[in-house]
């Protein structure tokens, strides 16, 4: 069982309070009615599902409520950061350079 | 005596507490402290089960969990039966029953050891070419045949009257293992000030200490020191240390699941204790001081019963006083099997030889031995062995070839050298590291904030270990926040030298044999399997790995991995790093289901929820459908009825008279803000904005991708608040859907959603009579039909307690719905059927509630739809706001594939004979004579028999159906092909005049 | 048979206690209860109105000060949402309706109800079920959070050093109650 810091908690929480909700950082576009099919499709259908870092949508479901954003490696499987919706998305770069000294912190 | 085998004075047990248990049947005696395993060898008995594959007989290898023979069923009575307990780990009890596995019909007679004499068949990987042909054999024959032998133990077949409990807990420091690191870790982290749990599997702390007899701790023994020490930390408040718990598995994030035997080694268990104790722990510091496990040597027949790890031996001997043997031979390529000889000696027992495969032991091995006049031959090797159902000799050849010479054993003790325990560190992520100049794995990077002490860290310098373990425990305290730092000192002397030792085959097992030299006992994986894996293309050991079972299944390779990786290497001419180690996988050793379902058994496996009602429908004869976790009313059968006839007297009498429906399962969301309106406006397809207080309307809600999600009645009670009702299964996921598109694509809104479905008891009185029951109970509303019109909702009084009163109808006649506090809900529901039942009125459950709204045409969301339905496909297209510029789903129901032609549509279907009543989810198609397979059209949704209409009644999603209609359809069913005419979807009262009442 | 006049409440667990050596597990009394959600302007009149502050920091909850609000508190459920108890039956709703800055409140008195969790295993019973650390220093009095236990949600308030207050869904109840009971049998403090 993992542990998800919620931005809005602002505290490490069991996975059990957490549900997933996808990739984040995906617009509804507010126009959607007049937008062409292959724009619909690459909005409501296509994902990355990238090896490394995804971002992601998750829900404090069983906590605050609150819906919120997470960076994850998918190798790892280990949280690098999470945000509040609607905060702007995190440079990966930064990210993954936090990641390694984290990595050799936890040795010994 | 508690076994001709005990010697007096050797041990720690008292030969007072005797006590005694079963074995296949033979009644034996035991002491008290006994593992199964060392009970048994007191009584001589070394024959303690039948090998997996081949049958071979086979007695205790280990004297721990790293056991992989001597595997037992332990059984209290038909329910309480444990398949695979390991003999070495099982204390034994008053009056316990063990029993052997894998054979038949007895252990000393096994047909099944045919298999030994036909083994050539049985080679690694036979099954992938044995029963390839003839296909069709498969199913018929290989598949039951296999099934009927394969397995270790029986399951039992009554459910289990043990009760298993669960604890999350949270801790600054977890110290896995409480041999002397782990206490020295748990100690220092404790005395510091950090919160510590520590377990160990054993029923005793001390790991290494029991058989390590020439240690001492602080100049005193080093058993009776680990004791003390144990007292000690569980006396601390910030301690928690558990015996007989096996950490099995280490997570993500330093999560670690524990199982705690709290009653395996108790007699009589008082019936308040639970079996076992999950334990999942989350630490911030996880310390590993899981040990060490010896390896045996590899070489022709080392499986015979008597044949054993030098430590198992010791441990009998030193721990349990149990000679394992009366003329003891040892092959040794390690200095540790010679502490195991000379207490053997000491205590009077007759060692024969000991084999050491190399030319130079250890210093001053040689003199001890010819101090206590051993025979040691270096440089030879053991090449064979002799016996049946117990090894009875030892074949001993010099390693630069010559004369065998046989030498009678009655036990022979081996070791091939030690395999730092590095499971846990694995299962954590860890890599591992080869260390070269120690041919082992070792750890090395680490994932996860944990840290290796003592032996599993390849520490094999007993002080040196203790300083690395103290030093551990208190920078772990240290780094998870502790401010003292006490000097925690543990001084030793004495300890043996582990290091050294061989990996793979030893002399006269080599690629030129063709002998069984066995390296995973549990899985009867032989160095010729390996070699054979290797020419059948395995190049890397995962796959080696799966084609000959090496180190899978409840052993996860404890005493194997090592001589596979060695036996494997050699044959691809490669160093072992560059071969690979597989992945130790959870459990470390196998997990009762129980413990792992805990608390979650029978009435806790779900929650049932039901209704404020519940227990007067119960009372008044309802049968219960399961809808979710709900419990639902779904029909009230009178004495002499069935359901049909329950189910038709139901639907007749809310047509005729009136009848009374729990619905208080609807979800329920109250939408509250300026933007409320605004807000439904996004997410129905439908229009709110201009709905007036006190008015209700049927809305629609679609996923983005155009799609029917749920739908439901709302009500607007003011203009800022409205009551929304959705189906009973979609409660939660309506409300995370809302909550989804407000919180992340709308947030702007001023507008909040609170669930309500638990708030209201809602009670659904339907029928012609429905008004005149109610009215009453009503106050200060006016109810007639001009003041209170069909889809319009109040708020008032009904029997003195707050209504929200509902004028709507999911039947077609004129109807009631009232949500009253949810407390309320049952005497309410009693006053509104005091007013009803004389009047005729009659309580209906779902069953009914179904058929009358299929007769109204009214769709089930789930049931009619099925995620692939437009609101077009099933004709609600009047739902749609046409001026909307924006909602949910607007843009997805415009795909070309959701508005082409030809889509299927919801009809409803009449069969051409009346009485005939189709079957749920039934194929339709147009021309029965066609050749299999047919063109299919579409599927029956819906199907009931209507009493009201006086025939059967269908929905169906059928292809173009609107433009079928009056056409004839055919439904081909095993038996016969039923005919049937395409309808609309209202079946009773078309003009839908009997709402207004 | 009920008076038509006065439909009497019956509270779902009605009547249910466990009782051992070191935990007590009983239904707490009916309350009134309110979700109450707002925008940061309407927090202090908010709070005026019910007479306790509105706590604004996650995982806390806040009691009345008046004496003859005694027992109201408000829980701190997410950073725009409360749960707010009174145990002595008060219409909050009607408290609520006075304040005119932006904000929703929904009764929800029986949506909800409660159970009271006591004695020196409180906090080992909840830990059959509950995943969160609710050791005193991380989870102290006055500590709260909804959370989940076993298969069910709740609201949980640690009212003092071995009490605990368990509020859930009114459907749920049975479970949780059953629940706790059952992890009561395991006396491991």
């Amino acid at each position: 069982m993992l542990l998800i810091h919620c931005p809005y908690c602002k505290e490490d929480r069991p996975e059990l309070e957490f549900s997933h909700a996808g990739e984040a950082h995906i617009v509804r576009p507010t126009n959607i009615a007049a937008i062409d099919d292959t724009a619909f499709e690459e909005m409501f259908f296509l994902r990355d599902n990238p090896k490394g870092l995804v971002y992601e949508r998750w829900r404090h479901i069983h906590g605050c409520g609150r819906f919120f954003n997470a960076v994850r490696d998918t190798v790892s499987d280990r949280f690098l950061t999470t945000y509040k919706a609607g905060e702007p998305k995190p440079d990966p770069v930064r990210l993954s350079k936090g990641a390694d000294v984290a990595k050799k912190g936890a040795a010994k | 005596m508690s076994g001709a085998n005990r010697i007096a004075g050797a041990g720690r047990l008292t030969p007072a507490r005797s006590l005694r248990f079963s074995f296949d049947g033979e009644l034996y005696t035991g002491l008290e402290g006994d593992t199964l395993a060392s009970a048994l060898l007191a009584n001589g008995v070394h024959l303690m089960g039948r090998s997996f594959k081949y049958h071979r007989p086979r007695g205790v290898l280990g004297a721990g969990s790293e056991e992989p023979n001597a595997l037992m069923s332990i059984e209290r009575d038909r329910s309480r039966r444990q398949p695979n307990v390991r003999a070495t780990v099982q204390e034994v009890f008053e009056g316990m029953s063990a029993v052997s596995q894998n054979r038949w019909p007895s252990l000393a007679f096994d047909v099944g050891a045919v298999n030994n004499v036909l083994s050539p068949l049985f080679a690694a990987g036979f099954y992938y070419k044995t029963f390839m042909w003839p296909k069709r054999a498969w199913e018929k024959l290989y598949e039951p045949v296999i099934r009927g032998t394969a397995g270790l133990g029986v399951a039992p077949d009554e459910s289990d009257t043990d009760h298993y409990s669960n604890r999350y807990t949270h801790c600054d420091v977890l110290v896995l293992g409480g041999g002397v690191c782990g206490l020295s870790a748990a100690l220092a982290a404790a005395q510091s000030g950090a919160s510590v749990m520590l377990c160990d599997e054993q029923a005793q702390f001390g790991g290494a200490l029991a058989f390590e007899t020439g240690i001492r701790v602080h100049n005193e023994d080093g058993f009776a020191w680990a004791a003390q020490t144990a007292q000690k930390l569980s006396a601390m408040d910030n301690v928690r240390i558990l015996n007989r718990t096996t950490a099995f598995g280490y997570y993500a994030q330093n999560f670690v699941g524990l199982v705690e035997r709290v009653t395996d080694h108790l007699a009589d268990p008082d019936p308040a204790l639970p079996r076992e104790r999950l334990w999942q722990v989350r630490a911030k510091k996880v310390i590993i001081a899981t040990g060490a496990i010896e390896r045996p040597m590899v070489f022709a027949n080392n499986d015979r019963p008597g044949i054993m790890l030098s430590s198992a031996a010791r441990t009998y001997l030193n721990h349990y006083g149990v000679a394992v043997g009366t003329k003891v031979g040892v092959y040794t390529a390690n200095d540790s099997a010679y502490e195991a000889a000379f207490d053997l000696k000491r205590q009077g027992v007759a060692v024969e030889t000991i084999v050491d495969t190399r030319d130079a032991p250890g210093e001053g091995l040689l003199s001890t031995a010819a101090d206590l006049g051993l025979e040691v031959l270096t440089g030879q090797s053991v090449t064979d062995t002799k016996g049946a159902r117990r090894v009875s000799a030892m074949v001993v050849r010099p390693n630069g070839g010559g004369a065998a010479r046989t030498i009678p054993v009655d036990a022979l003790i081996m070791s091939a050298g030690w395999t730092p325990s590095v499971h846990m560190f694995s299962q954590s992520r860890g890599k591992v590291a080869f260390d070269a100049s120690t041919q082992r794995f070792l750890p090395g990077d680490y994932v996860q904030d944990c840290v290796s002490v003592g032996a599993c860290n390849g520490t094999d310098d007993m002080p040196a270990a203790i300083e690395e373990a103290l030093a551990a425990g208190s920078n772990a305290a240290r780094a998870t926040g502790s401010k003292r730092s006490p000097k925690t000192k543990v001084s030793c002397e004495g300890a043996g030298n582990w290091s050294g030792g061989m990996s793979g085959a030893a002399a006269g097992a080599g690629p030129d044999t063709t002998v069984k030299a066995f390296i995973d006992f549990q899985n009867d994986v032989t160095a010729k399997d390996i070699r054979l894996a290797v020419r059948e293309g395995m190049h890397s050991i995962e796959h080696v790995k799966r084609f000959t079972t090496n180190g899978m299944a409840s052993d996860q390779g404890k005493t194997s991995n090592m001589h596979g990786l060695a036996i494997a290497a050699e044959a691809l001419d490669r160093e072992m790093p560059q071969v690979g180690l597989t992945t130790f996988r959870a459990p470390y050793t196998p997990v009762t289901f129980g413990s792992i379902v805990n608390h979650a058994r029978g009435k806790l496996f779900d929650p049932t929820r039901r209704t404020p009602m519940h227990y007067w429908e119960e009372e008044h004869g309802a049968v219960f459908e399961d809808v979710g976790q709900w419990k639902r009313a779904w029909y009230y059968p009178r004495v002499g009825e069935d359901m049909h006839a329950a189910v038709n007297r139901e639907c007749r009498t809310v047509r005729e008279v009136a009848g009374l429906f729990d619905a208080s399962t609807l979800g329920k969301i109250e939408v509250v803000g300026p933007d409320a309106a605004r807000f439904l406006d996004l997410i129905y397809t439908n229009g709110w904005t201009k709905l007036k207080p006190g008015r209700c309307k049927y809305g629609i809600m679609l996923r983005e991708d155009g799609f029917i999600y749920d739908d439901g009645v709302v009500a607007r009670l003011a203009e800022d608040r409205f009551h929304v009702t959705t189906t009973t299964g979609g409660a939660p996921r309506v409300l995370n859907h809302m909550e989804d598109y407000l919180q992340t694509e709308f947030p702007d809104l001023d507008v909040w959603l609170t669930s309500t479905s638990e708030q209201w008891a809602v009670i659904a009185v339907q029928g012609p009579k429905a008004r005149e029951i109610i009215a009453p109970l009503v106050e200060d509303i006016d109810l007639s039909g001009e003041a209170m019109p069909h889809m319009s909702a109040r708020e008032g009084k009904i029997c003195g307690v707050p209504t929200r009163l509902f004028r709507v109808s999911f039947t077609g006649e004129a109807g009631f719905e009232i949500n009253v506090p949810a407390d309320h809900g049952r005497a309410v529901w009693e006053a509104v059927w005091a007013q009803a039942e004389p009047l005729g009125a009659c309580a209906y459950g779902t069953e009914a509630m179904h058929v009358l709204r299929a007769e109204k045409g009214f769709i089930i969301v789930g049931q009619d739809t099925d995620g692939t339905v437009t609101p077009d496909d099933a004709g609600l297209n009047w739902a749609i706001a046409k001026s909307k510029p924006d909602f949910v789903g607007i843009r997805g129901m415009k795909r070309p594939d959701l508005v082409a032609e030809g889509r299927k549509q919801l009809v409803g279907l009449k069969t051409r004979n009346p009485m005939t009543v189709l079957e749920e989810g039934a194929q339709i198609v147009a021309d029965p004579n066609e050749a299999v397979p047919m063109t299919m059209l579409g599927h029956v949704t819906s199907s009931y028999w209507s009493e009201n209409c006086g025939c059967s009644i269908a929905m169906a999603l059928v292809a173009n159906g609107r433009a079928r209609r009056g056409e004839t359809l055919y439904v081909p069913m095993p038996d016969r092909t039923i005919e049937v005419e395409v309808t609309g979807t209202v079946f009773f009262d078309e003009e839908g005049e009997r709402v207004n009442g | 048979m009920a008076d038509r006049n006065t439909a009497l409440r019956a509270a779902p667990l009605d009547g249910r206690l466990v009782r051992s050596a070191h935990v007590e597990i009983v239904p707490a009394d009916v309350a009134s209860r309110i979700v109450l959600r707002a925008r940061p302007e309407a927090i202090a009149p908010l709070s005026r109105a019910l007479g306790v502050k509105l706590p604004e920091e996650p995982k806390t909850s806040a009691k009345a000060k008046a004496s003859r609000l005694a027992g109201r508190i408000a829980l701190w459920i997410g950073p725009d949402e409360w749960l707010v108890v009174d145990p002595n039956g008060a219409d909050l709703m009607a408290l609520c309706s006075k304040v005119k800055k932006l904000h929703s409140a929904v009764d929800v008195s029986h949506r909800n109800t409660a159970i009271l969790v006591a004695g020196e295993a409180a906090q080992s019973v909840i830990s059959a079920g509950c995943p969160q650390d609710l050791s005193p220093n991380i989870f102290p009095v006055g500590a709260c959070s909804r959370t989940v236990l076993g298969k069910a949600e709740i609201v949980l308030v640690r009212e003092d050093a071995h009490v605990f207050r368990v509020e859930c869904w009114r459907s749920f109840s049975d479970y949780v109650f059953a629940f706790l009971a059952d992890a009561a049998r395991d006396a491991v403090i």
